[in-house]
């Protein structure tokens, strides 16, 4: 046995070819086994098939910049539909000659977002400039005062709308989450009933249903004379639907919390508000971030579904220009662009959230 | 913590007796909360008298006097809106259903996939679960829809792929075995063979548990199940008839059709929803531990036992939960059909409130069908997480 | 800093809602918001459809525009919602909206139990067919067995499924909520063939990919008067929106049109100079400015105009006048007198 192991130290042997660098790690992760080899195969031929084509489709044979007559003719993709009617479907009925100033109100947002990114600027300045940053972009938006001409809220539309239904509907929906989360965890029977029968509720319901809800019913609530803009009810029904579903979330982290950190905090002297606030919560909404961010995704992507109650989000500007004679029948390329953009949105906010949780989870 | 420290002091102020102090915010909020209720009612009905719109359900008895698409009981103009809710409701269900089942299969599918050695597979998977969750389903409704009556040809240039199978922009339309009397025993002899089978499966238990012998359970189960059926179908000397699709005038005649809007729905929610239930799948597999599959080699489990035997009960403690909210979501998401036009349960509500101008009825009614499924669906898989929930000693 | 936040939210929110308080009757509240609000369909071309610059355009925007004119002197101070099927209703009666012109079918139901009035009717129109030509289909007769794409929760809806049951012929709805979706999934050959009013089906076909292809069938099913809405129990609202209406017609009849309104001031017609409120006393009665003919002919034209500019034989609709001529051409638009 020994000298065995003797022999093989002396000769020194070097690991054989095919178990290091690239060949080795094809060898492993792409040919392991018959099966293995076989799936690869197989995949490799698909993709061989279809990528090509695709590509062709999408860059060779498309055209970028002519008439709904040039693209009949044609033989791949018809971007003209994007770059002809950027505009409208990016801005919708917002005034033509006025589009600069959602623009400006979306980089606006755009900068804060990434300034907000990292997280050691996360202070005092921030919330103003968050406070200031949401007053401008209302501000551009609206119009009214500083010679800018108002420009009524039935007129926004495309992009700058999902933004604001999106930024909104968060950011109003997680502290009225918490507060449902609590609500539930709340040690009044009352106070408890209502959050729970509210959640479970807004649970058991499609959004659609809210959102007619909100849209055709809820001005018949009101006393007369009263009337609440369309997009506002819009926000509120998301809102309110994302809410449930952020509570829900947030008492799984509630409930993960062991006695002890009550206790704790109660041995402290905190009060009920305190040891929420300084204890419980800091932790509890800390190991609920992967779930949370993919309640605060979903909500994104469901505000395409005002598109159904007829106001002009992305998604309904771009079928709007479908419906033009001119742009008949080139739906895919259309629906392709708003997709990448709902994806850019979803995808970033997904990574964002996965850095968090690495930042957070390193910090103890 | 009060009563503690000052136990000298005969009477605490009430609002400083934590119990008393409760018991005044939950009235005061009840009482908020019953008057925001009462507000609200009273102008409501205050708006729908003043403007003489009618309430009530007294319309769900009247004639309906519009068509739906694709029922599964017979309906027609002349029937009441009862039973085109109804036709809906049936409706919600079938796309649910089947997507469900096709959501599971496709899911486990990619998320066995995601976890794959095969560096190729696993990518590819991951792209797949990465790009659908994150684009909104509502738009990947419309772009199947789109490519559904888009692309396809007219039923007279119908693709026929395989005989008996047609492909057009009416659909997917195919031929099923003509009605026949043995199919009725065919079934019976289905359901005999689920209680045999459900029988065995006790017996089966107990007899290991007295033995030690273990039977192969699922060999025989398999062959009781397809072979009862089957024999039924010789006995009556294996009608093999089957009923083709035509094209008869505008439209196929016989077979069974499959509308576009349906299968756009179907395809829509099932390649969506399977991105969601694939990372359920992946996590739930992921959380039974190494050791767990070592232990059960240890102890001279066969391959073949190991994942049925030790690996998927407890996968599947983790799976549930999370994968029956995502059917939840799926038969929720469902409600979309109302954009690409399949009678789903909220697009004959839609227009029963357009034809009724009753509103608060309909949407009364969309919420509580809902409602219904989410509650019992829960009630059911409450009960069976106790269940099967690991019981700690 | 969370409160800082939750302050920024309420007072960026506060700048979103937009509650208005409405006073008792609708010509005041309008005229304190200082613009109309109406309800359009929004997905019609020639009727109510924004084009690429995102201005609204269409026959039933051009009704809503003549009563902003005859409310305000300005056709352009209004604000168009566009609304869907089963929104419309609710949303009239919820005063989310000051009008509704959105080709709407006057029915007794809908003037009934839903609580609405209908004003004089701006368009007469009628439930066709529209088929592909290569189906070679000359009359709805043949149509059993067809698919029809249809509107949901029109009066479309119900017409059609009479006629097919009254004609013993089996059909298949396909139900589309967005007239949009509806008329390209039409054009892809999802249905056989398309019915709706028939005014809507030139403007379908008018944005066919090749509008030749296509054929209205001799077949008209019903009647549609489609007429702008108002609430019930506003009587002075209904006489503004009803007799902003009939003005359009009556200029027409009179022969005034937005060219020669300012010659016309000068007629000597004791009509027609009371008509354009050169003898006060009209205007005055409805609660409107005396001008208010001038202004609506001068800003948005007579009917024929209107007509003509929207849906006539130069535009992609080339409807013909019909139904819809003055009643001394023999068609049905016919004004009560202003006297």
């Amino acid at each position: 046995m020994e000298e065995i192991v003797e022999n093989f130290a002396a000769e020194e042997v070097k690991p054989p070819v095919a178990s290091v660098g690239v060949m080795g790690w094809v060898k492993e992760n792409l040919f392991k086994g018959w099966f293995n080899s076989f799936l690869t195969v197989v995949i490799l031929y698909l993709l061989f098939k279809v990528i090509p084509s695709i590509f062709e489709w999408m860059f060779i044979d498309s055209v970028w910049s002519t008439t709904g007559e040039g693209c009949r003719e044609a033989a791949g993709a018809c971007w003209s539909v994007i770059t002809d009617n950027l505009r409208f479907i990016i801005f919708g009925f917002y005034p033509y000659d006025q589009q600069w100033r959602p623009l400006i109100a979306m980089f606006l947002l755009f900068g804060l977002l990434f300034y907000s990114r990292n997280r050691k600027h996360w202070n005092r300045h921030l919330a103003y400039g968050w406070l200031f940053g949401l007053f401008a972009m209302g501000l551009l938006m609206r119009g009214g005062m500083f010679g800018l001409s108002t420009v009524e809220s039935t007129k926004w539309g495309g992009l700058p709308l999902t933004l604001l239904l999106s930024v909104f509907g968060l950011t109003a929906a997680y502290p009225l989450g918490v507060i449902l989360a609590l609500g539930r965890q709340s040690k009044m029977p009352a106070i408890k009933i209502l959050c729970v029968v509210y959640i479970e509720l807004i649970r058991g319901v499609p959004l659609i249903s809210l959102l007619f809800m909100g849209s055709i019913i809820f001005p018949l609530f009101l006393p007369e004379g009263i009337t609440i803009d369309k997009i506002v009810r819009a926000q509120v029904a998301i809102i309110l639907f994302t809410a449930a579903y952020i509570a829900e979330v947030v008492r799984g982290g509630l409930q993960g919390m062991s006695r002890g950190q009550y206790e704790a905090a109660e041995s402290l002297g905190l009060s009920y508000y305190l040891t929420m606030r300084l204890v419980i919560l800091p932790q509890a909404l800390k190991i609920v971030i992967p779930p949370t961010v993919s309640i605060l995704i979903s909500a994104f992507k469901d505000t395409s579904l005002v598109a159904i109650i007829a106001l002009f989000d992305l998604l309904r500007t771009t079928q709007t220009v479908l419906s033009h004679p001119k742009w008949m029948g080139f739906s895919p390329e259309a629906y392709l662009f708003i997709a990448i953009l709902y994806f850019l949105g979803c995808f970033s906010m997904a990574n964002y959230g996965r850095k968090l949780e690495k930042e957070l989870s390193t910090e103890y | 913590m009060f009563a503690l420290s000052s136990a000298s002091i005969e009477k605490i102020p009430f609002w400083l007796d934590p119990k008393k102090r409760s018991i005044i915010a939950q009235v005061v909020v009840l009482i908020m909360f019953g008057l925001l209720a009462w507000y609200l009612v009273s102008t409501t009905l205050g708006n729908l008298g003043k403007q003489g719109i009618a309430t009530g359900f007294g319309f769900l008895d009247r004639e309906s006097a519009f068509e739906i698409g694709e029922s599964l009981i017979p309906y027609s103009a002349a029937d009441t809106y009862a039973r085109a809710l109804l036709v809906g409701v049936l409706n919600t269900l079938r796309v649910a259903l089947v997507g469900i089942v096709l959501t599971i299969i496709l899911g486990a599918f990619i998320g066995i996939a995601r976890l794959s050695g095969n560096w190729l597979v696993s990518k590819l998977a991951g792209i797949y679960i990465e790009v659908m969750q994150d684009i909104p389903v509502l738009l990947q409704l419309f772009f199947w829809y789109a490519i559904f009556y888009g692309m396809l040809p007219s039923p007279r240039q119908a693709l026929n792929p395989i005989k008996g199978l047609f492909l057009c922009n009416r659909g997917m339309i195919f031929a099923v075995p003509q009605l026949h009397p043995s199919h009725k025993y065919i079934f019976l002899a289905f359901i005999l063979g689920c209680v045999l089978v459900y029988f065995l499966r006790h017996w089966a238990i107990s007899h290991q548990a007295r033995t030690g012998k273990a039977l192969p359970v699922f060999k025989i189960s398999v062959i009781i199940l397809v072979g009862f059926p089957l024999l039924t179908w010789v006995a009556f000397g294996a009608p093999t008839h089957m009923d083709h699709p035509k094209l008869h005038g505008f439209n196929f005649k016989g077979g069974v059709t499959l509308s576009p809007e349906f299968m756009a729905l179907l395809l829509g929610l099932v390649l969506y929803t399977a991105a969601f239930v694939a990372e359920v799948v992946r996590a739930g597999i992921q959380s039974v531990g190494k050791g767990q599959r070592e232990a059960a080699m240890s102890i001279g489990l066969k391959p073949g036992q190991v994942l049925p035997l030790v690996i998927l009960p407890q996968a599947l403690r983790v799976i549930t939960p999370p994968l029956t909210s995502q059917m939840l979501n799926l038969t929720k998401n469902s409600s979309l059909a109302v954009a690409i036009g399949y009678p789903d349960f909220v697009s004959v509500a839609n227009t029963t409130i357009n034809q009724t101008g009753q509103s608060i009825e309909g949407v009364a009614l969309i919420m509580a069908v809902y409602l219904i499924f989410s509650l019992s669906t829960s009630a059911f898989m409450n009960w069976y997480n106790k269940r099967v929930a690991l019981v700690e000693r | 800093m969370k409160k800082f936040k939750f302050g920024a939210i309420l007072s960026v929110m506060l700048v979103f809602v937009v509650t208005g308080l409405v006073m008792a009757g609708t010509l005041e509240g309008v005229k304190a918001r200082g613009h109309l609000i109406a309800g359009v369909n929004g997905s019609v071309f020639g009727f109510s459809m924004p084009d690429d610059k995102g201005n609204w355009k269409g026959l039933d925007v051009d009704t809503a525009k003549a009563i902003a004119a005859a409310v305000f002197g300005n056709a352009n101070k209004v604000k168009f919602t566009a609304l869907t099927a089963v929104q419309r209703l609710p949303a009239l009666q919820s005063k989310e909206i000051d009008v509704l012109c959105r080709n709407t079918t006057q029915t007794l139901t809908r003037e009934t139990t839903n609580g609405l009035n209908f004003c004089q009717v701006n368009f007469y129109d009628g439930q066709g067919f529209l088929v592909p030509k290569k189906l070679g289909v000359k009359s709805a007769t043949e149509l059993g067995g067809a698919t029809v794409c249809v509107l949901p929760g029109t009066t479309t809806e119900l017409n059609v499924a009479d006629f097919f049951r009254k004609n013993k012929m089996k059909w298949k709805p396909v139900v589309i909520e967005q007239t949009a979706e509806l008329s390209k999934a039409f054009f892809a050959g999802r249905c056989d063939c398309l019915t709706s009013d028939a005014s809507q089906l030139a403007a379908h076909r008018s944005v066919a990919p090749n509008p030749d292809d296509y054929v209205l069938l001799p077949e008209i099913i019903s009647k549609e008067p489609l007429a702008p809405v108002v609430r019930h129990g506003d009587d002075q609202w209904y006489d503004i929106v009803d007799w902003t209406v009939m003005a359009l017609i009556q200029a027409e009849e009179f022969g005034i049109t937005s060219k020669n309104v300012d010659k016309m001031l000068k007629s000597q017609d004791p009509q027609i100079q009371r008509f354009l409120g050169v003898t006060p006393g009209m205007g005055k009665a409805l609660g409107l400015d005396d001008k208010w003919v001038y202004n609506i002919i001068k800003q948005v034209g007579n009917y024929g105009e209107i007509f003509e500019r929207n849906v006539g034989p130069n535009t992609p609709l080339k409807l013909e006048r019909g139904q819809n001529d003055l009643w001394i051409n023999g068609g049905l638009m016919y004004a009560a007198p202003f006297r």
